[in-house]
């Protein structure tokens, strides 16, 4: 089929959900309707860090009102072990030893969801303690990686670092991030005949959760099915994550014979359930006097955790986007995944990503002070270029930049250049009070780096009135995609979207899914969608060009209506005489993504389908008494190529940045010297409210926007690139820092910037400064 | 005395709705999803800081009914007695209410399970805003939703929602249910009944005077008191703590006066911040920052002073004010009453001077000599955070010096407590930076903070120096910057 001709942008439909949402109808798994005779389950987990587990005494929880049985790894059936990379270092309950603490040992089920977890709190578990490695400093020193070293290169960098008239380096440390999706992970598994399973679970991974319970159980894929209709926040944080609450609640239905549900508390899903990795990043930059660079040199460690997870794809994303949207001639990228005595690390939105920006920011903002350049003249000095400057450490040409010009458009519309001089001005008279701005860019690579991923089913039915059922693979979790992929499906068929019913994601109606991640969801489910609408009307096209005598050239499908020749008719119509004529109306749809492929050993290939790109000014204030600060305005200006759906988008963005800004500033995860997470709920763990959006925030989509490659409909994607906008907000933070020194220096600013940070690093730049403006 | 009530009653949206027997440990929260099967309402973290649990809470105030929310994951049952419970389904019973179509419309919600919160609070400022007659600002928005979390949105859409929905009027269905409830409730207040309810799982009773209060907890010294419960509904949530009988202080009359006299402020113990807050705010502004930074409308409109107070929580964070401003307290046992001083009320950790029997009936502040007093909280968020440090700072002047000060941290040790060496350096002195190296070693000595997830030991004592550093200042008369304008007083806590 020829590609339609490129359209306008589609309309700014509300999320398929909206209403429901507002009226409390929205069903989410906690809010079906349970079964008759539904248990509940609650994990029970050791008091300790890690160590051989020596004694697990769970009398007094079996005798707890209400319990009606306990498990531990004992009653397994099949293979305990749920790690998605099949290394077999995920158990579903741990057996013999613990790893950190929290990880699960066992589980009761119980007639109340209270019952469960009062009786959970009663086990008593003995474990024999080991020191636990507990920072990726401690991992590096004991050198102890979950996988192998991976690095990636291009050019003499050594040579080029030697020769280079000027050299930077420094080391930076930024934070991970709890996921805080408002609904913690849950599932139903519901006993069905042949002892199969249909669980109902929230998670952004249906097939894989079908595969993991299986192997579980000892059974065939076939025998378990999974639903999933909504999630209440995703992230990531319900790829893998969803899978061990799935498989506890399938453990205990298949054990019972009954429904049984497992919801976790917060303070256990905050506990028991991975995050964004954090990073030790060391980085060593060459460049010359005007601010070009010539050489760079890191290496990346994150802490992974106690198992491998997605830690190697993660870390891989992370090195991938160490270049941000600049052309280095040189560098080489290394990365160490950490094993440490803490709860797995996982996916989250950026996938290392954001990591990765950050440090490259860092980078450029140590070139402009080293230069006495603003950082928005380094920034676009070294963005990529046409030929050989267009080359990425992994030797895919970037041919799509459009970063410059969004740039130069964001610079002028932002007023960045007189809010720099009012600033620089307003800072020179302050004692307490410093403002800091910065411009910064994103360029994100769409596509799964593993190159298989990148594969979509959809199955599209058209029934005698009409009426489609709609239903794909990927999982709606708040971003917006059921309703994309079903604009999408009705433009095809030219139908009013009220005739598209959007229907829950079933492991029955589409099989061997990837997760929706990745930011892959509607350019993956939308071309199987449309795939699959292309074909029924195809089908439809030769019925009603055979019925009416008509060329199929002078078939058309507009506005409900079909136009054979002479006659018109209603769809509905169609549909009913060409079902009368035996013509099937049921299709399914498929897409992979073209010409993309990476080989992992030499780190070269085309990993990404293209790129989406964005750029955000922020403008700050901090308090040099206390370290309190605030964000003041930002104006963000981002490429969603054509737009599928503005609404949706500028949702995206606007979440995104917001969500990264919370990684940056307010979110901190606190373990005590026990490993124990001190912030495992939100009365200690803060992500932004209300309040702390900027008081002027202008988000827009960028008008020139369009997809140099064939996506559906000319769009980008727009789940991950906008999180990064957010780095914007800690360039920011760290140059009103750097004021103090009249910014000759990058500022000891880590991640995230609490007030506790910022603090510190304003009383080391006032030591390290001979300006002493204010007494210290 | 009034006539004791063995069945809870409460208005479900329209329905008036009785239990007899009941567990004194049951949430709203549970109560509505269980066994109502209203699921709109959802738990996020069952602590009360994310709002997805959020309901409105009508109650008759001056005889009029009053909506408010609240966090029903942390509020038990019988804590509804003789009040209006609306939740999101209510609302939109038989058409959606102008908040839910804004939420719709405006793009307001991503995944959607922080939104029925969301919209409960944004009702409770609906209904605030149309009494009053006024258009929120964007402040008293922010502050309408501070105890609302979500992850998804950004916020943006949320608030233009909230813009959108204040322009529109209180529905008819809405009004009409509100009316309607109002005669119910007025009857049920005017039956002079208090809830006394036993039960297999235990005893929840709600009196309306002292008089019953004492012959209660004399008859059942265990019993744990709660007013908002917005501390002990965690223990239960949390820890699976289980009384076995609970006292609602709600209802106390005695405990909900709020009286100036021409010396001192006196509070009811029952009195929640959000009906304090005018009094507060207006005897000085900081304390109404603070107030406004103190929890959420959620918590706030539940949670009581005296709660605050009898608590002990080292995380009460109006403490440090409320020592620095010389309050006192009234406490009542078995014998008769007592007074204290606030700072005297504390001794330890989770220790304080309370006796057997003893509760804290009354709260009162000086309202002279105020003039000079400041306090500020540090915390890693603005909105409801617990401080990391909070100082309050208060001096009396004679002749241009300090006659008396009193220097009052939070965070900088297991509780709130004076700085008697740093205001040791003030007396005597003129009030400026001038002192702030010999008042900073002195407040350096005054405390030894410890290290947590709130903060490092090393910061909480730079952080104080700062507050320290802000209020010599001020003293001075150099103006001190902000980083958040003057907050503008909520719309929906205005008693």
């Amino acid at each position: 089929m020829p590609e339609t001709a490129p359209q306008q942008p589609a309309a700014a439909l509300a999320h398929d959900s909206a209403l429901k949402h507002a009226t409390g109808e929205a069903v989410y798994v906690d809010d079906i309707i349970e079964p008759g005779g539904t248990l509940h389950l609650a994990p029970g987990y050791a008091p300790a860090v890690c160590g051989r587990i020596e004694t697990l005494n769970l009398e007094a929880v079996r005798a707890a009102a209400g319990v009606v049985a306990v498990l531990t790894a004992k009653d397994i059936p099949g293979q305990n072990d749920i790690s998605p990379m099949n290394r077999g270092d995920e158990p579903v309950l741990a057996d013999h030893a613990v790893r950190f603490y929290g990880e699960p040992v066992f589980a009761v089920i119980a007639t109340s969801h209270r019952a469960a977890r009062a009786a959970a709190a009663l086990g008593r578990l003995e474990v024999t303690p080991e020191a636990p490695l507990l920072t990726v400093d401690a991992a590096l020193a004991a050198r102890r990686f979950i996988s192998e070293q991976q690095v990636m290169q291009r050019g003499d960098w050594q040579g080029a670092l030697a020769a280079a008239p000027c050299t930077v380096s420094g080391t930076l440390y930024c934070g991970g991030q709890d996921h805080f999706y408002l609904e913690s992970q849950v599932s139903l598994a519901i006993p069905q005949e042949d002892g199969d399973l249909l669980v109902y679970c929230s998670t952004q991974h249906p097939s894989e959760i079908q595969q993991q319970l299986a192997k579980m159980l000892g059974r065939p894929a076939h025998a378990v099915t999974v639903e999933v209709r909504r999630l209440g926040g995703g992230f990531g944080g319900k790829e893998t994550q969803a899978c061990q609450w799935a498989a506890l609640a399938a453990l205990g239905a298949n054990l019972t014979g009954q429904p049984v549900k497992c919801r976790l508390d917060r303070d256990d899903d905050m506990l028991m359930t991975g995050k964004r990795h954090d990073f030790r990043i060391d980085w060593q930059v060459g460049h010359d006097a005007e601010g070009r660079i010539l050489a760079v040199d890191t290496t990346m460690a994150s802490r992974c955790g106690c198992s491998a997870d997605l830690s190697d794809p993660v870390n891989d994303r992370a090195m991938f986007h160490l270049d941000n949207a600049y052309f280095f001639p040189a560098v080489r990228i290394r990365s160490q995944r950490c094993f440490t005595n803490t709860v797995s690390n996982t996916a989250f939105r950026g996938f290392g990503g954001p990591q990765g920006i950050l440090a490259a920011e860092r980078i450029i903002e140590a070139v402009a002070r080293a230069t006495g350049k603003d950082p928005l003249l380094v920034r676009k000095l070294n963005f990529y270029g046409p030929r050989e400057r267009s080359l990425t450490p992994y030797h895919q040409p970037v041919a799509d930049f459009v970063a410059d010009q969004i740039v130069a458009e964001l610079e002028q519309t932002s007023q960045y250049w007189q809010r720099r001089q009012a600033i620089n001005q307003a800072n020179q008279g302050a004692d307490t009070l410093l403002r800091g701005l910065a411009l910064t860019p994103v360029k994100f690579g769409i596509s799964f780096t593993t190159s298989w991923l990148n594969q979509a089913g959809a199955l599209l039915h058209i029934y005698r009135d009409g009426s489609v059922h709609l239903n794909h693979g990927g999982t709606e979790m708040g971003q917006g995609l059921f309703i994309k992929v079903a604009q999408v499906v009705a433009n095809e068929l030219q139908l009013d979207i009220s005739e598209i019913k959007i229907t829950a994601t079933n492991t029955a109606k589409v099989p061997n899914t990837s997760a929706t991640a990745a930011s892959s969801g509607s350019d993956l489910n939308a071309m199987a969608a449309r795939n699959a609408a292309r074909t029924l009307k195809r089908r439809l096209i030769a019925f009603a060009a055979n019925r009416f005598g008509v060329a199929e050239a002078s078939v058309h499908f507009s506005g409900g209506r079909v136009q054979a020749g002479g006659q018109t008719l209603e769809f509905a119509e169609l549909v009913n005489q060409a079902y009368l004529a035996r013509v099937q109306l049921s299709a399914t749809g498929f897409y992979r993504t073209p010409k993309i492929h990476y080989d992992r050993k030499t780190a070269k290939g085309r990993p990404f389908y293209y790129f989406a790109y964005g750029a955000a000014v922020t403008e700050v204030v901090i308090d040099t008494l206390t370290g309190e600060n605030r964000v003041l305005a930002v104006d963000i200006l981002h490429d969603a190529g054509r737009s599928l759906n503005p609404a949706i988008d500028l949702g995206q963005i606007e979440g995104g940045f917001i969500q990264g800004m919370g990684w940056l500033t307010t979110e901190e995860l606190w373990w005590d010297n026990e490993g124990y997470l001190k912030t495992h709920a939100p009365s200690t763990y803060k992500i932004p409210s209300c309040g702390d959006r900027p008081p002027h925030m202008d988000v827009r989509l960028w008008s020139r926007g369009e997809n140099t490659e064939a996506t559906v409909h000319r769009s980008k994607a727009v789940g991950e690139p906008p999180f990064m906008l957010a780095v914007s907000v800690h360039q920011a933070l760290a140059d009103a820092v750097s004021s103090i020194g009249d910014y000759a220096r990058v500022p000891q600013l880590d991640s995230p910037a609490t007030p506790e940070a910022i603090l510190a690093a304003v009383h080391a730049e006032r030591a390290l400064t001979a300006d002493t403006r204010v007494p210290a | 005395m009034a006539q004791a009530r063995s069945q809870l009653r409460c208005l479900l949206g329209s329905e008036p709705f009785f239990l007899a027997a009941f567990d004194p440990n049951r949430t709203l929260l549970d109560f509505l999803r269980e066994e109502r099967h209203l699921t709109g309402t959802k738990e996020g973290c069952a602590e009360g800081d994310c709002g997805a649990c959020t309901v409105l809470i009508g109650e008759l105030h001056e005889g009029v009914l009053r909506y408010r929310a609240a966090n029903a994951c942390i509020l038990p049952l019988g804590a509804v007695d003789n009040k209006q419970v609306l939740t999101v389904e209510h609302l939109a019973d038989p058409v959606p209410h102008p908040v839910q179509a804004a939420m719709a419309a405006q793009h307001g919600s991503q995944c959607g399970f922080c939104t029925p919160g969301m919209v409960m609070s944004l009702a409770s400022l609906h209904f605030a805003q149309a009494d009053q007659g006024c258009t929120p600002t964007l402040d008293q928005i922010n502050q309408a939703l501070a105890g609302n979390l979500c992850r998804c949105t950004g916020y943006g859409p949320i608030i233009d929602a909230a813009q959108a929905a204040c322009q529109q009027a209180v529905p008819a269905h809405c009004q009409a249910l509100r009316e309607k409830s109002q005669v119910l409730l007025q009857g049920w207040a005017a039956d002079g009944t208090y809830l006394c309810a036993h039960g297999a799982a235990g005893t929840f009773a709600a009196p309306t005077s002292t008089r019953e209060l004492r012959q209660l907890i004399d008859r059942q010294p265990q019993a744990r008191l709660v007013a908002g419960a917005t501390d002990v509904g965690l223990w239960i949530s949390k820890r699976h703590q289980r009384f076995a009988a609970v006292i609602h202080l709600g209802s106390v009359s005695e405990l909900q006066r709020l009286a100036h006299s021409g010396e001192a402020l006196e509070i009811g113990a029952a009195v929640t911040l959000a009906d304090a807050f005018a009094a507060l705010a207006a005897l000085a502004p900081d304390l109404g920052v603070l107030l406004r930074r103190f929890g959420s409308p959620q918590v706030r409109g539940q949670a009581s002073i005296g709660g605050n107070i009898a608590n002990g929580s080292p995380i009460g964070d109006l403490a440090p004010a409320l020592i620095a401003l010389g309050a006192r307290l009234r406490l009542a046992g078995p014998d008769g009453e007592r007074e204290i001083a606030l700072e005297d009320f504390f001794i330890d950790y989770g220790h304080q001077d309370l006796l057997p029997g003893e509760y804290v009936a009354a709260l009162s502040i000086p309202a002279e000599g105020q003039q000079h007093f400041r306090c500020w909280k540090i915390s890693k968020r603005f909105d409801q955070d617990i401080s990391a440090v909070c100082g309050a700072f208060n001096v009396q002047l004679a002749h241009g010096k300090v006659r008396e000060a009193r220097i009052v941290f939070g965070g900088m040790a297991a509780i709130s407590r004076r700085a008697r060496r740093c205001e040791a350096v003030l007396k005597g002195a003129t009030p400026g930076p001038a002192l702030l190296p010999r008042a900073a070693d002195a407040l350096a000595e005054d405390y030894a903070p410890i290290s947590d997830l709130r903060a490092s030991a090393a910061y909480r004592g730079q952080a104080a120096r700062g507050l320290l550093e802000r209020y010599l200042s001020a003293m001075a008369g150099q103006p001190v910057p902000v980083l958040y304008p003057a907050a503008t007083p909520p719309v929906n806590t205005h008693a």
